[in-house]
């Protein structure tokens, strides 16, 4: 079929900022009041079926400095690799995973989200791909959003047919993109973000 | 919040035109040079993860939200400034409005100070003024909130240079991929001119989508200025199924 002909520019990004945590995560920054929680703060609700994990990280800058004014956004499937369903027009209900979730960096730029292990999201070649979370990181420096994404290391074989994975030409910066697991109460999967460097994450124009 | 999968796989998207948006080094603003990546893009098509995203038309916003004049009043008074409404729509390349997506907003006082423990510039806190706001768009689109007018400030980039008066934005659109933050200035303000963070988009008629105009029209009497800022999010290739998407 044709496609039409996009008639109107994208609004051209600009950057976050310094500031950027108040305007997404106001009451982290002392701007109480004027809404009851920081949205995205607390994906899992207890109706929430799937394996709880946390997902920690810290994002660094070229210089090895941590980045402790980013906001970092997650958005993945749910255990069964389904995205949140809309909710019919009358309904109130919160679905019981939304999938999204937001965070400030700390002064460590460091960053915690509290989920549950997303199930495998068709590809576009048919075949699922490995679970994995999208991320998305603004800050001061960044003049455009940068997408990437999060794999977790103990899915070995589902990473290595992955769709995404396998279009990273240098196979040695695959790992920038696998969280390691460390057991405990919770698994915890660690994965740092370096926005520039020898370690630098890969970042994707989806 | 909940999800919406876009109808095809790869490129039901536009691809974005990077060469439209800022270069991720820019050297005239200092604070990109340890933060842009060094290594290309990797440009792949969106998949079903990244066509799929977060929508909040069933969260129910507070009333004042929107409206930054009062939101953080401690005590019943309004915040200082010159009192301004400023409003929009929200639409994608193909000119189509996106209803029911998240617009967030922040900015400095009229003085030009933002409320935070970093925020080294000398002008007076409001205590009245938080600096905080969102809106949902409506069934076409539309957004608006009230706020004050921010103050210009000067910021450790070049010695001495300036911000003009802004107001940051941050839109969700229905697909992850649509994400969005930029910032809206001022029609008529000669700082736009000179700010290395405006320059460093590439193209004047780029820069020029982020200047919101005086519209007279809309001034509420005796009390608010107006400003129309519309905001294009990245289009869809595909029409299909136009009415079922969007008619959750
Ligand atoms: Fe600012």
């Amino acid at each position: 079929m044709l496609h039409p002909v996009p008639t109107l520019k994208e609004t051209p990004s600009q950057t976050a900022g310094p500031y950027v945590h108040i305007g997404m995560t106001p009451n982290f920054c002392g701007i109480t009041g004027v809404i009851d929680a920081d949205p995205g703060l607390t994906i899992l609700t207890p109706d929430t079926r799937g394996e709880r994990i946390d997902i920690v990280g810290r994002v660094f800058d070229g210089s090895g400095a941590p980045v402790s004014d980013a906001v970092i956004e997650l958005w993945q499937a749910d255990a069964d690799g389904d995205f949140a369903a809309p909710p019919s027009r009358e309904s109130n209900s919160r679905p019981s995973f939304v999938g999204w979730g937001r965070q400030p960096a700390n002064a460590d730029g460091s960053f915690t989200f509290q989920t549950i292990k997303p199930g495998p999201v068709e590809g576009p070649d048919g075949r699922p791909q490995a679970p994995h979370v999208s991320l998305w990181i603004v800050a001061r420096g960044i003049n455009i959003g940068l997408q990437t994404r999060l794999y977790f290391s103990d899915e070995a074989a589902a990473n290595e047919t992955d769709y995404v994975l396998n279009k990273i030409m240098d196979k040695r910066r695959r790992p920038t993109l696998i969280a390691q697991l460390e057991d405990g109460d919770v698994p915890r999967y660690v994965l740092d973000i370096h926005l520039q460097g020898p370690n630098e994450t890969v970042f994707f124009d989806f | 919040m909940s999800g919406i999968i876009l109808p095809g796989a790869d490129g039901a998207l536009y691809q974005r035109d990077r060469a439209w948006h800022p270069p991720a080094d820019t050297p005239g603003y200092k604070s990109s040079t340890f933060r842009a990546p060094k290594q290309s893009l990797l440009a792949l098509g969106p998949t079903k993860s990244e066509l799929s995203g977060p929508t909040f038309g069933h969260e129910r916003l507070g009333a004042l939200d929107n409206d930054l004049i009062r939101n953080f009043s401690q005590d019943g008074t309004e915040a200082i400034g010159q009192r301004l409404v400023v409003y929009g729509q929200v639409l994608d390349e193909n000119a189509r409005a996106v209803p029911n997506t998240l617009v967030e907003f922040w900015q400095a006082n009229a003085g030009g100070r933002y409320r935070h423990k970093k925020e080294g510039y000398l002008a007076a806190i409001d205590p009245n003024f938080g600096g905080f706001g969102r809106a949902l768009t409506d069934e076409n689109g539309f957004y608006s909130f009230r706020t004050i007018k921010p103050g210009a400030y000067p910021w450790p980039n070049g010695g001495n240079d300036w911000r003009p008066a802004h107001i940051h934005f941050s839109v969700f659109g229905h697909a992850f991929a649509q994400r969005l933050i930029t910032q809206m200035y001022f029609e008529g303000d000669p700082m736009i001119w000179q700010c290395p963070i405006v320059a460093t988009v590439p193209d004047k008629a780029g820069i020029d989508q982020l200047i919101a105009r005086l519209d007279r029209h809309n001034t509420t009497p005796m009390d608010a200025l107006a400003y129309r800022f519309d905001i294009i999010l990245r289009g869809r290739r595909s029409t299909m199924f136009e009415n079922k998407l969007e008619g959750n």
